[in-house]
């Protein structure tokens, strides 16, 4: 596997289970590239900075009430 | 939800669909529009009724509605190895509570072309199941993925040029 796929495929392992396959590739892949694995914490990053949003939203239409 | 909140399902309709036409009418600045219409969505926590009734409009595509699939030929060789791997983001935890960087996040979120930007919300603030997002919005199951791929990679350069390679300083 190479990082293009590698990334593509963290991308899709955040909205639907990967194949056993898949994610035996994957983790492999991770255990030899930091970069990859760099690049999921950023992903994963991102989940949190959109809940973030979503409470600043909130919070917004809250105080307009 | 939003039924509980207004009490009145007819009620809960109209808003669906005040929310529905301040989508398609605010149309030329995308990208503010696409915020008013989340906002008004979260505002009227009608969610949850979008989510059970399919009921949702795709927003119209304009000029710069696509990624184009060479946008990160320079971060990979031609074997698809990183050539410019990722940055190590420093201090992120504190990037999710400092104010300026919450400028930077929602900037580089309206950057992205409309349609990618409403499939990543769906998916990421409203957290929609993949499957129900693309039944909506009549996309199919690769061509969504396709886009939520684009949509964080876009991001994540978007990111990392304007908050963590300065050292997350202005």
């Amino acid at each position: 596997m190479h990082c293009r796929k590698a990334t593509r495929l963290l991308s899709e392992a955040m909205d639907r289970p990967l194949s056993l396959g898949e994610r035996a590739a994957l983790y492999y892949h991770l255990g030899l590239c930091r970069h990859c694995r760099q690049f999921s914490r950023q992903v994963q990053f991102m989940r949190e900075a959109t809940r973030r949003l979503r409470q600043r939203l909130d919070q917004d239409t809250d105080e307009s009430h | 939800m939003a039924l509980l909140q207004l009490h009145d399902e007819a009620r809960a309709d109209d808003v669906v669909q005040d929310v529905m036409a301040a989508a398609l009418t605010a149309s030329h600045d995308g990208h503010s529009s696409l915020r008013t219409w989340l906002g008004g969505i979260l505002k009227h926590k009608i969610v949850d009724l979008i989510r059970r009734e399919s009921r949702f409009v795709t927003l119209a595509a304009d000029d710069n509605d696509e990624i184009p699939e060479n946008a990160w030929d320079d971060l990979f060789d031609d074997r698809g190895h990183w050539s410019q791997g990722p940055l190590s983001w420093r201090q992120p935890d504190e990037a999710l509570t400092d104010r300026q960087f919450q400028q930077i996040f929602d900037l580089c979120c309206e950057r992205l072309p409309r349609r990618h930007a409403q499939l990543f919300m769906m998916r990421e603030v409203m957290d929609m199941a993949i499957d129900d997002i693309c039944k909506q919005l009549e996309v199919s199951a690769t061509n969504c993925s396709v886009i939520l791929y684009r949509a964080r990679m876009s991001l994540r350069l978007c990111l990392e040029q304007n908050w963590f390679a300065t050292g997350g300083s202005r």
